[in-house]
């Protein structure tokens, strides 16, 4: 569904993304998995456009990404959806106006279609009866689970959740993940959400990649992962302070800091 | 600091400086050029009329009426010293319709309006609803900043015009109900004196400053740091910056159309 080729992209002279070359599989969930500043979310933005990569090419079944004009991403990014990590919902606007938004913005549907199609994806994600609540009114959890209602909404290819179950408590977070699954095996929507939260991720993924200092450093399967002998991937799935991922992250020495002036 | 590193940052501040301002420009090309690319976003226009300019009435009716009642104090205490009160009216209308109106005003709604615009565009950023817009394959510029800057070309004549009009009011008010200034004089000579370039000169400098506020406060707002701090500054940056350039632009807009 998506491939992608030696993308490489500097963030202020740090290299978020190192050649990193990678596939997302149609139909399937896949998990980028990576510790804060691993270039994840780095990555997942160069995805869907919202970043243009220093180099690298996107394929996006066959459509290659990075050097379309907007207009052109636009019409791509009608195949996408993408639940943000506080789920960006327009706050000015009730919950029932935020899912028909992008409907209104791209389709001419009568009223009562719109209607009938956002109580359709409330009832997805198990919140119909909302429509009238503000996203003030709303829990973190329903934040998110509203928020990914309107992801779906114009019945997307590809899903892009970023960080979804970050800051949720473990019910709301088993919420989420059960919905991604769910709509993944339904919906036959190919998957990508980028993460840090191990257990979540084991449970939903049927790939993982997983991301160090921008680099793919292993990729496969959970199974696959779980028995990888890769140092840093055993030190980030068991969760260890000190590992190959130091715990100190300056080289200078701590005496010769402290008593040299 | 040596030479070399004085050099360097005076070229390195003035390269920041040029690139600002081209992207500023590049800015406001784009949000006006949406405004000509169906499909149009009139009701989205609508709201920001109502936000800009119905919303921004009741300040400009009071500054409006006491600078026009300060001017008819200060003016008669000018003018009687030679013995011209009856020039009250036109001195008054003059300064209002040629100066005042068109700059309080501008300075009052970006005080109230181009403050929180700013904050607006600053918080979506922050929360990525701008991000949103884009995944959802509507352009952000489009969306909500190009309806502001319509909204406030359109809103700030408008609201020019209301404040001309109570500053005028407020004259009459204290030099002639309280100072007693013959009111047949008052209106009299500035009628005979205001003349229609001085209007069409308030109207012209009225729309340059809607433009001015909505632009440069939309601007700041889409361009701060998506931190919390980054648009606390923005939002400073804003009125600090558009009031500015409010006033230069003044200077240069009166010495072209004198």
């Amino acid at each position: 569904m998506i491939r992608i080729e030696k993308l490489r992209k500097n963030y202020n002279g740090l290299l978020a993304t190192d050649d990193v070359t990678c596939r997302f599989l149609k139909g399937k969930v896949t998990v980028i998995l990576g510790g804060s500043g691993s270039g994840k979310s780095t990555l997942l933005k160069q995805v869907v456009g919202l970043e243009k990569p220093d180099s690298g090419e996107i394929y996006f079944e066959d459509r290659e990404l990075t050097r379309l004009t907007r207009k052109e991403l636009y019409e791509i990014r009608k195949k996408m959806g993408m639940l943000f990590q506080g789920a960006a919902l327009f706050n000015s606007l009730n919950v029932f106006e935020n899912l028909a938004f992008p409907l209104r913005e791209h389709t001419k549907l009568a009223d009562s279609v719109i209607r009938t199609m956002v109580k359709m994806k409330l009832e997805l994600v198990g919140l119909r009866g909302m429509e009238e609540l503000m996203p003030s009114q709303l829990s973190g959890g329903m934040l998110k689970r509203i928020g990914l209602a309107r992801a779906i909404i114009m019945d997307p290819q590809v899903v892009f959740y970023d960080e979804p179950t970050s800051g949720l408590d473990p019910i709301s977070a088993g919420v989420i993940n059960k919905l991604i699954v769910d709509l993944n095996s339904t919906l036959g929507v190919t998957s990508v959400v980028v993460s840090h939260d191990i257990l979540s991720s084991f449970q939903i993924a049927d790939w993982m990649i997983i991301l160090f200092f921008g680099k793919k450093i292993a990729e496969g399967t959970p199974d696959d992962i779980r028995k990888s002998e890769d140092p840093r991937v055993i030190q980030f799935i068991n969760g260890e302070p000190e590992g190959p991922i130091p715990f100190n992250r300056t080289d200078k020495n701590y005496y010769e800091d402290i008593l040299i002036p | 600091m040596t030479a070399l590193d004085l050099t360097s940052l005076v070229g390195r501040r003035t390269i920041d400086l040029v690139r600002t301002l081209g992207r500023s420009f590049i800015f406001l090309f784009e949000s006006v050029s949406y405004g000509f690319v169906p499909p149009l976003k009139l009701r989205r226009t609508v709201e920001q009329i109502a936000f800009i300019g119905a919303r921004s009435v009741s300040i400009i009716l009071i500054t409006g009426a006491f600078t026009g009642m300060v001017l008819g104090l200060q003016g008669y205490y000018t003018l009687s010293k030679f013995g011209s009160e009856g020039l009250l009216g036109s001195a008054v209308a003059l300064s209002i319709i040629r100066e005042l109106g068109p700059v309080l005003s501008a300075l009052m709604v970006t005080g109230r309006a181009g403050s929180s615009m700013t904050a607006e565009i600053g918080i979506m950023k922050i929360t990525e609803q701008t991000s949103a817009l884009e995944m959802m394959a509507v352009n952000p510029i489009k969306h909500v900043v190009t309806p502001k800057i319509f909204a406030g070309v359109f809103s700030l004549p408008l609201l020019t015009g209301l404040f001309d009009v109570i500053g005028i009011f407020g004259g009459y008010l204290v030099g002639v109900k309280l100072l007693g200034v013959n009111e047949g004089a008052y209106f009299g000579e500035m009628a005979r004196s205001v003349e229609f370039m001085d209007i069409y000169g308030g109207f012209v400098k009225s729309l340059v400053f809607g433009l001015i506020v909505a632009w440069l406060c939309s601007f700041k707002g889409y361009t701060a740091t998506a931190t919390t701090e980054g648009v606390a500054t923005a939002t400073t940056d804003a009125v600090v910056v558009t009031s500015v350039t409010i006033l230069i632009m003044d200077y240069i807009l009166t010495s072209f159309l004198l």
